[in-house]
């Protein structure tokens, strides 16, 4: 076999067994309902986000007094709020804003989660450092600590950002320290060292792929905890600030006039429910989808 | 004889046992090498035997430098391994490999079957990516594995071919020395021999030196020229595999194998039987470590720890009464 041959023979054999692959994931990805269902939800809310100019034609911000609390109708589709704004309008912004907190929180959490965490149960020292912190965190009611933070910090969009992330990182960093110690005691482990490679590659190259589904699934728990969070901060007046229209605060505006206008406190809140039961959804799906250990041929667990 | 390739010279090493709470210091020690000191010969292989817990792996794995020795040298190429950093044992990892006992969890799962053959080769910086990827794909074939294997992930192979991909790894970057740590013990009989007979195949090809730690007898007849006999972390008996079945000096050595079920000899009358459970391996011994459960012991036995001595040719024991026990 000549030279040629031989790189078109690979290239062959490898094309050949990709397609496989792909057909097997495919006929996984279809069994797992969870999955489907819960990413559709979320990519719908996220092209609502992406696409919010379109879809309405009002101004979140402009306020007409004589048009306050209207009921749905075919203009106003969610009615309007206690400012005359139209409610559509200000859901799917405040989509823009829960979403975009929610993906950055989760996000941030994860890379830093992610770094504290392999470190940690890399290296002794470094563990009790910031193991010790992360106890410390913990040990602090979440939305109490966001809550402190908020004060300190002022409200703002990236404030809230900063809070959530110091408030769910630890949480991340204990899943992947407790994933990272079982797999660094795996002799594939030990093989690495018996090859000479240096701990950056084992870290990286070697422990890291192995924890990733874990972490992929707790992210996306942290994505839902995080839209939560940042509505429950907003609702109680220490999120994002007025007028920026988040789903919190448009729930605590209808906390005043809930008697008189329902729809002002369930169309949030439904959008609300529907982003966290997607969310965890698929973070359920995720889970079974991605360990290549756990493949069940298209049959349903 | 040649000279020795690797030798390892008055290896000691204890394990602390901690209680409840470990400010206080070690309750005890576990010794899992005491005095270890053997040569590996160009070329041989050399069966370490013994049960579980008798330091047999602890002492592989000092060779591999992923357990620190308290004492002793590991001396290779004219240099003492113990004494080096890791950045400067780099280097030697070349030249001395691992097979490991569980072919199940020493692969990456994460990784297809290329990468994990190919990871070697990039740490000690062999080729560029083509030559690397040959080398990968001829490896493949030399442990009887075909080129469509290189894409696919460990879940995919079954325990023997696991253990083929592991002998793969060990040699791709052609060391000197491989230590295998029970490399059949997780596999049924018709794999083992197949393994068996690959590796040493590979061992006149490659001009391997192998260090064989099991706990199988008949295996151990069937690979190795030299054998050592190890019980609580000492070295009782070692000698040429033909002498060492013919001719057993240690008392131990004959306990051991009468206990090998023979289907094709008649029953032995010689046969000696040994009773008791191995003693608490943190205990102290004054005296010989086989005492507690030796036939034949006497009070010199309790009290005097007998010397390693070549008793006959190149068949050196650790025992007080070798003459008397051979008469019995």
């Amino acid at each position: 076999m000549t030279e040629t041959q031989k790189v078109q023979d690979i290239e062959s054999i490898r094309v050949k067994y990709l397609k496989e692959q792909r057909s097997l994931q495919l006929r996984n990805l279809k069994s797992n309902r969870g999955l489907i269902i819960g990413s559709s939800i979320i990519l719908a809310l996220i092209i609502i986000a992406i696409f919010a100019p379109i879809i309405t034609e009002f101004d979140a911000y402009q306020m007409k007094a004589s048009q306050r609390l209207l009921p749905p109708d075919n203009v106003h589709l969610f009615g309007t709020d206690e400012f005359g704004r139209d409610l559509l309008t200000r859901v799917v912004y405040g989509a823009r804003v829960s979403m975009s907190v929610g993906f950055i929180v989760c996000f941030l959490s994860s890379l830093f989660g992610l770094i504290i965490g392999v470190y940690a149960s890399f290296y002794k020292v470094l563990d009790n450092v910031f193991m010790r912190i992360c106890d410390g965190l913990i040990a602090i009611p979440g939305i109490l600590l966001a809550i402190a933070l908020m004060s300190a910090l002022g409200a703002s969009i990236w404030n809230v950002i900063i809070a959530l992330t110091i408030v769910y990182t630890p949480s991340i960093a204990r899943i992947v320290r407790s994933g990272a110690l079982v797999v660094k005691e795996q002799a594939f482990i030990e093989a690495e060292y018996v090859q000479g490679a240096g701990d950056f590659r084992i870290i990286w190259l070697n422990i890291v792929p192995n924890i990733l589904s874990p972490l992929l699934v707790q992210a996306t728990y942290v994505f839902s905890s995080a839209i939560l969070s940042e509505a429950a901060l907003s609702f109680l007046g220490a999120g994002i600030p007025e007028p920026d229209p988040s789903w919190g605060n448009i729930l605590q505006a209808s906390k005043l006039v809930i008697n008189k206008a329902w729809w002002m406190t369930v169309y949030p809140g439904v959008l609300l429910i529907l982003s966290v039961l997607g969310l965890n959804l698929m973070g359920d799906g995720l889970r079974d989808f991605l360990d290549p250990r756990t493949k069940n041929y298209g049959k349903r667990k | 004889m040649s000279k020795p390739i690797l030798e390892l010279i008055d290896i000691n090493k204890k394990f602390s046992v901690y209680g409840s709470f470990k400010i206080l210091g070690p309750k005890s020690y576990v010794n899992a090498a005491s005095n270890i000191s053997l040569k590996l010969y160009e070329g041989e292989t050399y069966g370490l035997v013994g049960e579980s817990g008798s330091g047999k792996t602890t002492t592989g794995r000092i060779i591999l430098g992923l357990t620190k020795a308290d004492s002793g040298q590991v001396v290779y190429k004219g240099k003492n391994l113990l004494d080096l950093s890791r950045s400067e044992f780099r280097h030697y990892r070349k030249d001395i490999q691992l097979v490991f006992q569980d072919p199940f969890s020493s692969l990456n799962p994460r990784k297809r079957i290329g990468d994990i053959l190919e990871e070697p080769l990039i740490i000690h910086d062999m080729g560029n990516k083509k030559q690397r990827q040959d080398q990968v794909f001829k490896m493949l074939e030399t442990v009887g594995l075909q080129a469509e294997h290189y894409f696919r992930f460990p879940h995919e192979f079954s325990g023997g071919q696991r253990q083929r991909l592991g002998l793969a790894r060990a040699l791709i970057i052609k060391p000197k020395i491989v230590v295998c740590d029970e490399p059949v013990s997780a596999l049924d009989v018709s794999i083992q021999a197949q393994i068996l007979n690959l590796l040493k195949d590979l061992q006149k090809d490659l001009k391997l030196t192998l260090l064989f730690i099991t706990h199988d007898i008949s295996v151990v007849r069937h690979v190795s020229n030299r054998i050592g006999i190890m019980y609580l972390g000492k070295i009782l008996e070692e000698a040429d595999t033909d002498d060492l079945f013919n001719n057993q000096l240690h008392p131990y050595t004959r306990a051991l194998f009468s206990a090998v079920p023979d289907f094709t000899k008649s029953y032995k009358k010689r046969d000696t039987k040994i009773s008791g459970e191995i003693p608490k391996l943190s205990e102290d011994f004054k005296g010989c470590v086989f005492y507690a459960r030796c036939p034949f012991a006497k009070d010199k036995c309790k009290n005097e720890a007998p010397l390693t001595e070549e008793k006959q040719e190149k068949h050196s024991v650790s025992c007080h009464y070798v003459e008397k026990f051979k008469e019995r």
